[in-house]
């Protein structure tokens, strides 16, 4: 058990475990300590000195309260508890002094640089400054470096507070910035001005306490305060990172974390950050019907009568995209078993059970990894398929867990013990069972790569057997935002995709990661032109993820709300809507006229959906074992930037994917 | 000032075998997982041998310590000991322009250096023989003012006498580091007023003049072979076989006649001393005298480094004196 101890913090009193710094009491009583260096979620480094408080009866001077721990400080002569106080003329005029110091080699550039209204070194210089500068002497100017296309750098303006080296070299994991020279020659820079070779590397930007570092694509395109914030849910990948929109008029200006301590802490992938240029290139804006081959515009009566006509009596196979949410792969599903046909979420092959959520989601929470002493990846490459759950496994290494990888060799950001890369591999370890120690705790992460070939439910069968019957739990991993809730209301069939071609027409909603061979007829509904729409008969124009509130269950199971942050441009509408609508002109009118009503019928049907941001239980169901394959498994992502239709129109992505190929021809090269 | 890798660079560096395996020894010195603690010793000795921090040097040294290479960056660039960019190929000189220097002359010596070298600091002479800078007080102040140069210490310079030093350097002599105008080390300008008693019987330099003089070091380039690799943190089964060629003195089963003779006869050889010596087979003076550096090197090694080489190198001089009073 911890030690408490009791500490008076401005006269009220309080007892505090005795490992909290004072930064941390403080904020317990309520008392913001102003701060640039220290953050909660990297290691301390007390370089900025803009956290002083004053300790009753230390030494005679103030002490930087982010490096200082309870247990630390002395009681008084008859053991009364230590008083430290935060707003005595010490710290008054400490803060004043350390403020002054800052703003000495700091631009006043604040009209030019992209942070103000949102700056900390603005805001703390207007509550603890002083409104003068004894500094009469040239400021210095330091040079700019070039980390890539998402960081613009302004270093002039940096305060040397290292989060960006302590981020990068702690959670990102690459070593590339640093901090040379000394006193006033001292900057950060990158190794011989390497651009950072991290999909992680955004985050930077929102830990810059000034605007040394902004980002490049929002550069000089709003302030803060004409943006209005949405807060909503990502759908880059299955984690459901949670995000804040910012838009101004209809545009989404850039996209930002939120803090979710069960998932995404306050980091988010560059794909979810930068994606947004996306969302306004090749976007679907009006429904278009293929008249002689060809794509031609139509309007909304016309398409949907065609659509109806179609449909009507034939033999149908709705498919759910990536990027569905859960209500409208609920409607789908409504309306084609209506028409009586089938629907599949399983687009990319997937082998995953219909009916067991325990094999489809697992057992573990994202939180697991946290406390897990051993973690095993199996056919997962987590930097790829969840950049932040990936820095999530390499915060539980750093403390101490071991990771093994079972499948392709692959740059991680930690060590790993490497356990084969193929199917014997999994066969060896089911034998040989996971061991793990007495009282310590497993956390096996399953990649959905692992599970797309034929063999894939034996596979699924293999690793559950694995983890039933020990203290080990299983998180599948998998890389579609839609995937789970699409399973959850039973978007699938018995056959999977695997009869495609058996089928008179396909309802294609929204998935762009699958050819589909010719012969059946196609409605695509979507919102961007990409391989789903060139393959299309007819195409129904849609909502983006950003332009219609929808329920998204993460790989974890974790239902969540995702909110509209805009409308969808030109004749784009709500996915409900479109299936509502066409349901209408075909005379299976689905049974709501709302997003409410629908949600009420989704919650009758699937109650736990209701429960937003909890995690449900899953009840432990073994699959059978079956009879594995050979060979060896393949990762889910091969370009991690190009992974859907949104990040393949944003021509960000694009760069960023020929840049790290190049990265890595240069590797092999050099090698 | 602002300090930044050189813009032209060697292809590779690597260490020498020797100062290899007197990395490896230094790497041991830290428990295992802590081997980045190494980087400043490490750092140096790849100055020693290249005269200057290149950066394939710096890679070199983040590989054989398992750091980011940017970390050994950050520790090169810090410290001003290290230099970016190359130096004088014979020699850089570092005069002191603190206070007590600065007081008695530095300035002048630097306008010597201006003179002969270049106009500017860490600038390479035309020639490429020399480079220079002022540097921070490099505590010598009782002998300002001084200059480092290469490994050693120029005390109680003048104008002319640093100007001489620069010209012998260049013409391919080392002279003698330490004071120049005479003094023996840091003693009073009129002699010692005190501690008298050991003024007779020293050798003709003070110790670490002595040493530099043994060494033949001061500007050289090191590559590992100047000493003996000494370990003692380590167990004497970890410890790598000495780089430096040792050779057995002449030892005798039992003493001459029986009896050892009093070796305390040679200041700073003490009781201890003397049992280790007689245990090693070393009894008399005449043994001691007839001592080669490679001997001098078995003795130390054998005694387990409990005497230092400077001590036992002390002792070889008076035992020659001895001798050569006794034999004349």
């Amino acid at each position: 058990m911890t030690d408490v101890k009791k500490i008076i913090i401005d006269n009220q009193e309080i007892e505090v475990e005795s490992e909290m710094t004072l930064i941390q009491a403080c904020e317990l009583v309520g008392i913001e300590i102003p701060r640039f260096c220290y953050h909660e979620r990297l290691s301390i480094a007390g370089n900025c000195r803009m956290c002083l408080v004053e300790v009753v009866g230390g030494p005679p001077k103030p002490t930087a309260s982010c490096a200082m721990q309870v247990k630390d400080l002395r009681p008084g002569p008859e053991g009364q508890p230590p008083v430290v106080r935060t707003n005595s003329k010490m710290v008054k005029k400490a803060r004043e002094g350390v403020m002054e110091f800052l703003l000495i080699n700091h631009p006043l550039d604040c009209p030019i640089c992209d942070q103000g209204g949102e700056c900390d070194l603005q805001d703390q210089a207007m509550a603890f400054g002083v409104d003068f500068s004894r500094f009469k002497e040239p400021k210095r100017a330091v040079d700019d470096l070039d980390l890539g296309p998402l960081v613009s750098t302004n270093m002039t303006r940096c305060i040397s507070c290292t989060r960006c080296v302590r981020f990068t070299s702690e959670v990102a994991g690459i070593s590339q910035m640093g901090q040379t020279g000394r006193g006033e020659d001292a900057e950060i820079t990158s190794y011989l001005n390497q651009t950072l070779d991290s999909n992680l590397q955004g985050n930077i930007i929102d830990l810059c306490p000034v605007g040394a570092l902004t980002s490049k694509p929002y550069a000089f395109t709003a302030r803060p305060w004409e943006l209005s914030n949405t807060e909503t849910i990502d759908v880059m990948d299955a984690l459901g990172s949670n995000i804040r929109v910012d838009t101004k008029g209809r545009e989404v200006m850039r996209i930002l974390p939120r803090n979710h301590d069960g998932i995404n802490e306050e980091w988010i992938s560059d794909k979810t950050r930068f994606v947004w240029d996306g969302l306004r290139r090749q976007r679907l804006d009006k429904p278009y019907i293929r008249k002689d081959g060809k794509l031609v515009s139509a309007d909304w009566n016309e398409a949907l009568n065609f659509a109806a006509a179609s449909l009507s009596g034939k033999n149908i196979m709705g498919l759910v995209g990536d990027l569905t949410s859960t209500e409208s792969a609920y409607s789908l599903k409504k309306l084609v078993t209506k028409l009586g046909g089938v629907v599949e979420c399983r687009t990319d092959g997937s082998k995953l059970p219909i009916d067991n959520r325990s094999g489809y989601v697992g057992n573990a929470t994202i939180d697991d990894i946290d406390l897990a002493d051993e973690i095993f990846l199996i056919g997962s490459n987590p930097r790829n398929e969840a950049p932040v759950l990936n820095a999530r496994i390499r915060k539980a290494w750093s403390e101490g867990a071991n990771v093994h990888l079972l499948g392709p060799k692959a740059e991680l950001t930690y060590d790993y013990s490497y356990l084969g890369s193929d199917r014997s591999a999994l066969r060896k370890l089911t034998t040989r069972g996971l061991k793990v120690g007495k009282g310590r705790s497993a956390v096996v992460i399953l990649g959905v790569g692992a599970l797309t070939d034929a063999d894939g439910a034996a596979v699924l069968g293999h690793v559950m057997q694995l983890v039933s019957g020990t203290n080990c739990k299983l998180l599948v991993l998998h890389n579609a935002a839609s995937r789970v809730g699409a399973m959850d209301v039973g978007a699938n069939n018995a056959k999977g995709i695997s009869d495609l071609i058996n089928y008179d027409v396909i309802f294609n909603l929204g998935s762009d990661e699958m050819e589909i061979p010719n012969g059946p007829f196609v409605i695509y509904q979507g919102s961007h032109g990409d391989r789903g729409a060139h393959r299309a008969d007819i195409i129904l124009p849609a909502a983006a993820y950003t332009e219609e509130s929808g329920i998204f269950v993460n790989t974890e199971g974790r239902p969540q709300m995702a909110n509209r942050s805009g409308f969808a441009p030109g004749d784009a509408r709500e996915n409900w809507a479109i299936l509502r609508a066409l349901s209408q002109k075909m005379d299976v009118t689905l049974n709501f006229d709302t997003l409410g009503q629908l949600r009420e019928a989704l919650f009758i049907e699937h109650p736990h959906l209701k429960n937003i941001d909890l995690p449900l239980e899953n009840e432990w169901r073994n699959e059978m074992m079956g009879e594995l394959d050979k060979g060896d498994f393949a990762f889910a992502i091969k370009d991690y930037y190009l992974t859907n239709p949104i990040a393949r129109a944003s021509t960000l992505m694009s760069e960023l994917s020929a840049q790290t190929k190049a990265r890595k021809s240069s590797r092999i090269a050099a090698e | 000032m602002l300090r930044r890798l050189h813009e032209e660079q060697p292809t590779s560096f690597s260490f020498t075998s020797e100062n290899k395996a007197w990395a490896d020894s230094q790497i041991k010195k830290y428990p295992a997982g802590r081997e980045a603690s190494a980087i400043i010793p490490l750092l140096w000795r790849a100055q020693e041998q290249e005269g200057w921090l290149t950066r394939p040097a710096i890679e070199y040294v983040a590989d054989l310590l398992g750091m980011a290479y940017m970390r050994a960056l950050e520790v090169a660039t810090f410290y001003f000991m290290f230099h970016l960019k190359p130096v004088g190929n014979i020699a850089h000189i570092q005069v002191c322009g603190t206070l007590s220097c600065m007081l008695c002359g530095a300035e002048d010596l630097i306008s010597v250096c201006k003179d002969k070298i270049a106009p500017n600091p860490h600038q390479l002479s035309e020639d490429g023989k020399f480079s220079w800078e002022e540097v921070e007080c490099l505590g010598a102040c009782s002998n300002a003012p001084m200059a480092q140069i290469g490994k050693d210490y120029f005390e109680d310079l003048t104008k002319e006498s640093i100007g001489q030093i620069i010209d012998n350097l260049s013409a391919g002599r080392v002279p003698a580091p330490g004071p120049q105008d005479g003094r023996f080390a840091s003693e009073p300008k009129n002699g010692l007023t005190s501690l008298m008693e050991h003024e007779s019987g020293r050798t003709k330099f003070n110790g670490s003049v002595q040493m530099a003089e043994d060494l033949k070091d001061t500007i050289k380039r090191i590559n590992g072979t100047e000493t003996k690799l000494v370990t003692p943190w380590l167990k004497s089964s970890d410890r790598t076989t000495s780089q430096v060629k040792m050779k057995k003195p002449k030892t005798l089963k039992f003493p001459k006649k029986s009896v050892p003779e009093d070796l305390s006869k040679i200041s700073g050889l003490g009781g201890k001393a003397k049992i280790a010596l007689n245990s090693l087979g070393i009894y008399h003076v005449s043994q001691i005298s007839n001592w080669e550096t490679n001997e001098i090197y078995w003795v130390h090694s054998n005694l387990s480094g409990s005497l230092s080489l400077n001590k036992l190198k002390s002792f070889v001089e008076q035992a020659k004196k001895l001798q050569t009073n006794k034999d004349g």
